[in-house]
């Protein structure tokens, strides 16, 4: 209005003047210049530096193939099952009132406070040599620790809050009003769970699941503790990465590395986009 | 379907929500819950539907106790005050929701659901919208479609929390004459809570007033709006005159002067209950009371006067239909006799202790011009 009239730029009462706003802006970006996009660059340049026919080579090397395989199928066993739980677990705390609910949901962040190499050990003392559980499976053929096995359970422990922490208080914002008129119509539990209380967190579930998935692909730390580094058996990505520089084979572990970079962009991206339609999505659950 | 309640209470912690509730409702009646916030309303309809259960007494559904009924079978439809609406659910699905959940051969086949749907459309007035979602339509539509929904299921009772809350005031006055319609052409037993007294004496057959977990009055509009049984009863529907007076003899006393006569025999003092819109202007042989006009507002539709009793100087407000020929009468510092057309008067506190229970009762009452 005033803008208009006086032909300049509009000083409203509440923002700060133009200059400060782009002093402000250029340094928050020089700040993600320097400390991401330059490393991240730099990923990809080291990768395809020796050119693209020593990349293919290194991604297509057996131990590398199994180290793709490994990290696959560790994430494609924790990301259900963390789905399962998460789901689950929201759906208690949310609906319900019960004893112990603020234990579960400090135990649901436990994962998170706790350090990764600390989620790896845990295991290894509890199934190792002389854990305390290795007695249990001492008789069968099984082995978890320095196999895939442990693998899997110290994935599925770092990755375990993903889902419920995004389902949690997306849940609890939206309330029970919609499951109980479901019941009052003659819907049973089974039925306004999944034509009610799913539908209505859909795109919170898509978002949890994708972080949970990043995790799990480009978890290190518990997941080194726990696999022993056996070359084509127990090494994901990320250890074979580290196993590579290592032996200062510097362009395959780049090459290794590009393609986690690569995971992490696409998972950015979809997330922006879940964002969007998120913030859609969430702003339509409130309450009419 | 009938309706009883039976010695309903219900706790929240320390909060006694509803305290010894004892209610019957006959097949087909259009009922209200009206009271302030707190009063134990919606915790009653929550309990009947089978949202909440009570700690102590029974529910009857036709005479059969549905205590071990849970809420998927009670065959009530409920309508949340925000609607709660499937939002990724077109319109007619919505509707259809509780025909498509059922099982097995209560489950009609896909084209008499759909049927069903665009029927219920048709009756609350939204045929076409089928296809729409809940967030394309506006509030009032979306009631609607919350209301189509519960009758769906040919609920024996349909139960309503605060359904015009969320609306706009236009809005909900022809939400309300739509709903009394719905009702006159489905007949099934509807109760909706309110704490919107308008509201609730231009729908209900019957009104239930509640305060503290109590039922304080129930009746016919009638009943409790021209034979209020209570003070807190006659405070809630209305704007009130309260005055101190005292009775004799059946004369109504007011700072010395006898001002109406009423049906009680009792001495002592009292408190004076009018509606300003009761009082009007008295002729020369009739009993009245002496005021001084203090001001005058015309307000549309009505003419609002503050007067004052000059030896107490107790305030009243006196409200007269626009075109009234008392309106002339009221001028500022012009002192007028004031005739209590109709009026209640209860015991003053600690006064006429009955049964031992020493809050304010009836004594009586007067009422000049009889309802047919």
């Amino acid at each position: 209005m005033s803008a208009v009239l006086s032909g300049k730029a509009s000083h409203s009462a509440v923002t700060e003047s133009a200059s400060v706003r782009r002093l402000l802006i250029a340094g928050a970006l020089l700040f993600l210049l320097l400390f991401l996009l330059l490393p991240l660059m730099s990923v990809f340049f080291e990768a395809l530096r020796n050119g693209i026919g020593t990349y293919v080579e290194a991604l297509t090397e057996p131990d590398a193939l199994a180290a793709i395989k490994l990290t696959l199928f560790a994430a494609g066993i924790a990301v259900p099952l963390n789905l399962v739980f998460g789901v689950a677990a929201a759906w208690a705390v949310a609906k319900f009132e019960f004893r112990g609910k603020t234990l579960l949901t400090t135990l649901i962040d436990l994962p998170f406070s706790v350090s990764p190499v600390v989620s790896g050990l845990i295991y290894v003392l509890m199934f190792g040599a002389s854990g305390w559980a290795a007695g249990l499976i001492a008789d069968t053929n099984i082995q978890i620790i320095f196999a895939l096995p442990g693998i899997v359970l110290a994935t599925i422990f770092v990755t375990f809050p993903f889902v419920a922490r995004e389902l949690i208080p997306l849940m609890q914002e939206q309330g029970t009003d919609d499951e109980q008129a479901a019941l009052s119509l003659g819907a049973n539990g089974w039925q306004t769970f999944w034509h009610v209380t799913l539908p209505n967190v859909r795109w919170g579930l898509l978002y949890g699941v994708l972080l949970c998935n990043a995790r799990a692909m480009g978890e290190f730390g518990a997941v080194s503790v726990v696999s022993g580094h056996i070359r084509g058996e127990t090494n994901t990505m990320p250890l074979h990465v580290e196993i590579l520089y290592n032996e200062y084979n510097f362009a395959a572990a780049f090459a290794m590395a590009s393609v986690l970079a690569s995971l992490a962009l696409l998972t950015l991206g979809l997330k922006s986009l879940l964002e969007t339609r998120h913030g859609e999505a969430l702003s339509q659950s409130h309450k009419h | 379907m009938d309706i009883t309640l039976s010695t309903i209470d219900k706790q929240f912690g320390q909060f006694k929500a509803l305290d010894n509730i004892d209610l019957h409702i006959e097949s087909g009646e259009l009922i209200a819950l009206l009271g302030p916030s707190g009063s134990g309303k919606t915790t009653l309809l929550r309990i009947i539907a089978g949202l909440e259960f009570a700690d102590g007494g029974a529910v009857y559904f036709g005479g059969e106790d549905v205590a071990a009924t849970p809420l998927r079978k009670r065959q009530i439809g409920f309508v949340f005050q925000h609607y709660a609406l499937f939002k990724h659910m077109t319109v007619r699905d919505n509707v259809s929701f509780g025909l498509r959940v059922r099982k097995g051969e209560t489950r009609p086949d896909k084209a008499s659901i759909r049927r069903r749907a665009d029927e219920l459309l048709d009756l609350v007035q939204l045929s076409g919208l089928g296809d729409r979602y809940p967030h394309q339509l506006s509030g009032g539509q979306r009631q609607r479609v919350a209301l189509a929904r519960a009758l769906a299921i040919e609920p024996k009772v349909l139960l309503l929390d605060e359904p015009f809350g969320a609306l706009d005031a236009k809005v909900r006055k022809e939400l309300r004459q739509w709903l009394r319609e719905l009702h006159q052409k489905t007949g099934v037993t509807t109760l909706f809570v309110t704490h919107d007294q308008e509201e609730a004496l231009e729908l209900a057959d019957r009104v239930v007033i509640m305060s503290d977990g109590k039922i304080a009055q129930v009746g016919s509009v009638d009943d409790v709006y021209e034979r209020p049984a209570s003070p807190l009863v006659f405070d809630f529907l209305g704007s009130t005159n309260r005055i101190s007076a005292q009775v004799q003899d059946g004369d109504l006393i007011v700072g010395g002067q006898q001002v109406a006569r009423y049906n009680g025999d009792q001495t002592g003092n009292a408190t004076l209950y009018v509606r300003p819109g009761d009082l009007r202007v008295a002729g020369a042989g009739d009993p009245g009371l002496e005021v001084t006009v203090l001001n005058v507002q015309r307000t549309g539709p009505i003419v609002r006067a503050t007067v004052e009793i000059p030896p107490t100087g107790q305030r009243l407000a006196v409200e007269v239909p626009h075109l009234h020929h008392d309106v002339k009468e009221f001028v500022p510092e012009q002192t007028l006799r004031l005739r209590l057309m109709q009026f209640s008067v209860f015991a003053a506190e600690a006064e006429f202790i009955k049964d031992g229970v020493s809050t304010p009762h009836l004594i009586g009452r007067e009422r000049l011009r009889q309802v047919q």
